[in-house]
């Protein structure tokens, strides 16, 4: 029952009932309706309870300022912690009350509320320390109680992050920001406009205004179909919210409900050349005792509900305030039939045509609410002049009040430009801009209509060079206050709240003062106040006023604390946008990848975004049986992988030869066309950036080859000493990565396999020995044989280009068959490499390991003068301290596996480790586990005896060299 | 998010650039340099409160390495050190 709907007027459509659930109950509220306006509709006065002492609370404000209700949505559009005047209420909602449990009718955590004394400011980090916050610290958030994240992503459709340019971005679509849209489409600029409400208006929509001698709403319906005729106005966003200013007039803007369905939310990121703030202002309430009962709420709001959503809030008001701009809702009260009871207004003198709005009702000048009676919902005020004497009471079920406007210089401040204290809107306002950007009508504290319609003009006309135009005619309003920062007559006692929603009083904020939490940014951190989701848009000048007044300065001393993104609260999932799974970032693959699944393969992120095969199962076999099969291929007969992922770079020009000598640790340039050399690169302070192969392809044209994962890096690596510290040296890097797919056949009968695939290529050992390559034809392909080995065994790279790579492979398949060829995935690989004591960055290497510990002395040129990384290397190594070096593990019972990274100990006792397992493999040459491993002075360590140490056991191993498998390298050599 | 000055592709989004770090003197020939002088060539990197002038790779777009004076105080791209507020 929409009791308290009133019979006409609002922007809602009658003719459309939404059914809703609130706290399990059955609603029905009207299209257009938010869900608060529903439940004030509906007569549902007690909403919430509070986030600390589980007070009763009711609907405070309209819009993002609200600091009380906040909402979990349940079902499709599951969303936690939304206040409920920005839920646009749909058919079918189900919402229910975050901080109270079963419903905030009866809720058991109000038991807090007999010990609010005892839980002041600084409770929790004041008695929760022993022994440590963390022990407490999951029941207390559990009891705060706001609502959880839904357990599932959305499931009826998707994010989108979208970036746009515009030459003027308009926020909000009030009065200002449509004059100023206006003026600067007209001047045929790219415009972007955004409002955070479901509809252009702004204030208009709350107000019965006039603008050129007709409705308000009238001009805002010819101001948005002028824009919307103009294309050059790009974008109109309504229920959109800018929520930051990010730097180079950079801003995030949240759509929240976009044409498209299948769009949930869509984050915009504009770059703006000119940026008009015409965010308006927010109302902020007065601080009296027990002034977050249901049932008090802000003028402000009120006015709203009465006139947008043709709802009663209540059934006879009091108000209360120290400046005119709530006669106007006076004004409004009467006009929809609302009883006044009474006027409260702190100043002692109320101007004249504040007095001829209020018409009739009484006026308490000079006096201030000392009190409000009902708990949960306000039946009454006590009244009392300012200093406290002739108290009265008065019967009423509402209390609007209003504290003063604050401009909403969020977005201003976040584009770091300064705020500056108004005395006489008793206020912080728009100072000195830091961007490109302009504060126009109330979020300049320009509050009247006029007023905002000619600074809109003004902002846009000079940002566009264009002249002034003529202003729609409209009635000047004044505005006056006198700042009320507290009530403190005699005889006002209770809490009285500065921020509703965090449960700070002003109690609290003396009480931070006094424990020497005097700077206003320790002043919210101590109390919390002004956090939250509503960041305090209500309570924030208020709190800056108590320790105003408490310290005796000015506010401008004080200073606000600091604004800081998002304005409003944004899903998390629009701040994604569609940058979930594989959409943004998609997994690269190479021309045998649908042939690897199509085949079973199971497959592994390879790094770099590359997919690769981990191993081909078969039915029956288990994971290491798998393994094991495909080394075995490799060592007994032929394997073959796809080593096209592997970084591939090709560098031409004069100077590569004494680049790649400058680059690698060891000597390249005297590499002859077509020959191979391994070599290692390092970072300029001695630590291993990346192994691989560079080939000489001729006099001054190159092919290096880096690790699948670390292409990029050594990409970017070549390319800045190039550019920035030898930018004279003749040298062109092309990545050629994807220029180039590569199959490898390895194992004793690769050169078997070659001739039955059948190639023009000499492949003996003489014809194309180990480390070179030769061009010409496989299997009737344009083929670059490479002969180096990753696997020690007897191998042929086999490159050619992308488009003959899946038939290369299906050609080896069947040629392979009858030596028993297996494709190899990268588990097979690294058993292979291990035997070999092969390196793997990641693996053996990380931030402390040099060649010298891995047994690489060789590869460190002591000829070369200079080489990146060469001094830093020395200079370590000079310090003589104990290094660890690399060794291979035997366990002393072949059946013992060493899980990868077990900490190497004296004994494998409880002490400081002497090394680590980097890697530990079944090998199917020598039938048992094996390790590789880093371990102190392991090089002069040999026959030794070493421990693993695990949770509850350690493992023996003998420390050999660390090579499994023919180590003198004759079957990769022959 | 910043918007980057590329010499040839103009003004660009902050996330088409890889940062490369504040530009560090040139390298000293490492030898003829004291160890004290190369660890400091290594480790201390420019850190001031105001201008400074640092190294963007364009990696998602031409792969230009450029050098760009900013401000840490504010991210304003300036001119150089005199530029500066």
């Amino acid at each position: 029952m929409q009791n308290r709907r009133l019979p006409s007027g609002g922007g809602i459509d009658r003719g459309r009932p939404l059914a809703f659930r609130f706290n399990g109950k059955e609603y029905t509220g009207l299209s257009g309706d938010t869900l608060a306006s529903a439940l004030l509709a509906n007569n549902v006065r007690l909403t919430a309870r509070s986030f600390k002492y589980h007070r009763p609370r009711g609907i405070v404000g309209s819009g993002p300022e609200e600091p009380a209700t906040l909402v979990e949505l349940e079902g499709r559009r599951a969303s936690a912690n939304q206040a409920a005047t920005t839920v646009r209420l749909a058919d079918g909602m189900s919402a229910r009350s975050v901080n109270c449990w079963p419903s905030p009718g009866l809720d058991m955590g109000a038991v807090n509320q007999l010990f609010a004394g005892l839980i002041p400011a600084g409770f929790y980090y004041k008695t929760f320390k022993w022994p440590s916050w963390h022990l407490y610290e999951p029941m207390i958030r559990k009891a705060a109680g706001l609502a959880g994240a839904p357990e599932a992503p959305p499931l009826d459709g998707h994010f989108e992050a979208v970036h746009a340019h515009a030459d003027v971005l308009v926020v909000g679509a009030g009065p200002a920001g449509l004059m100023a849209a206006l003026v600067a489409g007209r001047a045929g600029c790219r415009v972007f406009l955004a409002d955070e409400r479901a509809e252009a208006g702004g204030s208009l929509l709350d107000r019965r205004l006039e603008i050129a001698g007709k409705p308000a709403l009238d001009w805002v319906a010819d101001s948005v179909a002028e824009l919307k005729s103009m294309p050059n106005v790009t974008h109109l966003l309504q229920d959109a919210s800018v929520w930051a200013y990010r730097e180079h007039n950079c801003l995030m803007v949240n759509e929240r409900s976009p044409a498209n369905s299948n769009v949930l939310e869509r984050n915009w990121r504009v770059r703006a050349g000119q940026v008009i703030l015409a965010t308006g202002a927010f109302e902020r309430g007065l601080v009296f005792p027990e002034n977050d009962r249901p049932g008090v709420m802000l003028a402000s709001a009120a006015q709203a509900y009465v006139n947008r959503f043709a709802v009663m809030p209540g059934e006879r008001a009091v108000f209360f305030a120290n400046n005119d701009s709530a006669y106007g809702v006076v004004a409004d009260f009467r006009a929809s039939g609302i009883e006044v009871a009474a006027i409260v207004d702190s100043r002692d003198v109320v101007p004249d045509f504040a007095r001829k709005l209020a018409g009739d009702v009484p006026i308490r000048a000079g006096s201030v609410v000392i009190g409000v009676r009902g708990k949960r919902a306000v039946r009454g005020v006590t009244v009392a002049e300012r200093g406290g004497h002739g108290t009265e009471k008065i019967y009423c079920d509402l209390l609007l009040h209003s504290g003063g406007w604050n401009p909403t210089v969020h977005l201003f401040s976040q584009s770091r430009g300064n705020l500056r204290y108004d005395e006489s809107l008793a206020t912080f306002v728009p100072d000195e801009a830091a961007q490109a950007c302009v504060s126009v009508g109330g979020a300049a504290g320009k509050l009247s209509l006029a007023s905002a319609l000619r600074t809109g003009a003004e902002a846009a006309a000079k940002a566009t060079g264009t002249e002034m135009p003529n202003l729609p005619a409209v009635v000047e309003e004044s505005y006056s206050i006198a700042p009320l920062w507290q009530v403190d007559a005699r005889g006002a006692k209770g809490k009285a709240f500065l921020d509703i929603q965090n449960d700070v009083t002003v109690d609290d904020v003396h009480l931070a003062l006094l424990e020497g939490y005097d700077n206003v940014e320790h002043v919210k951190r101590y109390t919390t106040g002004g956090m939250g989701f509503d960041q305090g848009k209500t309570g924030n000048i208020n709190i800056i006023g108590a320790i105003a007044l408490q310290k005796g300065v000015p506010l401008q001393d004080v200073g606000t604390t600091t604004f800081r993104p998002p304005y409003t609260p944004v899903s998390f999932g629009a701040i994604g946008g569609i940058r979930e799974e594989n959409v943004v970032l998609p997994y690269r693959h190479t021309p045998v990848t649908r042939w690897n699944l199509d085949r079973g393969a199971f497959m592994y992120e390879a790094g770099a975004r590359w997919r690769r095969p981990g191993y081909f199962p078969r039915d029956g076999e288990t994971f290491q049986e798998t393994v094991n099969r495909e080394c075995r291929a490799v060592r007994e007969g032929v394997g073959v992988y796809d080593g096209s992922p592997l970084g591939k770079f090709e560098l031409k020009g004069r100077d590569v030869g004494r680049f790649l000598d400058h680059i690698y640790t060891n000597l390249m340039s005297t590499l002859k066309a077509g020959q191979c050399r391994y070599g290692l690169m390092l970072t300029e302070d001695g630590l291993i950036l990346d192994d691989g192969v560079a080939m000489r392809l001729g006099e001054h044209r190159w092919l290096v080859s880096t690790s699948t994962a670390h292409a990029d890096t050594v990409h970017g690596h070549m390319e800045e000493l190039l550019q920035t510290q030898f930018p004279e040296w003749n040298v062109y890097v092309t990545p050629v990565t994807s220029q180039w797919n590569n199959a490898t056949v390895c194992g004793p009968k690769a050169r078997e396999l070659m001739a039955a695939l059948g190639t023009d290529i000499d492949l003996s050992p003489k014809g194309l020995p180990f480390m070179s390559f030769a061009d010409g034809h496989v299997a009737g392909l344009p083929a670059r044989v490479v002969r180096v080995s990753f696997t020690g065994e007897l191998s042929f790279e086999l490159n050619v280009a992308p488009r003959h790579m899946r038939d290369l492979w299906e050609r080896i398949m069947e040629a392979g068959e009858p030596f028993g060829i297996e494709p190899v995935g990268s588990e097979a690989s690294h058993v292979l490499r291990v035997e070999k004591g092969f390196l793997s960055l990641g693996h053996e290497v990380d931030g402390t390991v040099d060649a010298h510990d891995l047994g690489m002395s060789w590869i460190m040129s002591k000829k070369k003068r200079d080489y990146v990384g060469k001094r830093s290397v020395e200079l370590r190594r000079r310090g003589n301290a104990i290094r660890r070096e690399l060794v291979g593990l035997l366990p002393v019972d072949p059946n013992d596996q060493i899980p990868e990274g077990a900490p190497l100990t004296p004994g494998g006792e409880r002490c400081p480790t002497e090394g680590l397992v980097t890697a530990c493999v079944w090998s199917v040459v020598l039938d048992r586990w094996v390790a590789l491993a880093l371990l102190e002075n392991g090089l002069s360590r040999h026959s030794e005896t070493v421990h693993a140490r695990l949770k509850n056991a350690t493992i023996a191993a003998d420390v050999m060299e660390p090579v499994f498998h023919d180590p003198e390298g004759l079957r990769m050599r022959s | 998010m910043m918007l980057i000055p590329c010499p040839f592709c103009g003004h660009r989004n902050e996330s088409e650039f890889t940062y490369g770090g504040p530009v560090k003197p040139d390298r000293p020939d490492p030898n003829a340099t004291s160890d004290e002088d190369w660890v400091e060539y290594l480790t201390t990197v420019p850190n001031p409160f105001g201008p400074v002038q640092e190294r963007w790779w364009h990696a998602r777009g031409c792969g230009t390495w450029l050098t760009i004076w900013r401000d840490t105080r504010t991210h304003d791209i300036v001119e150089g050190p005199s530029d500066a507020e």
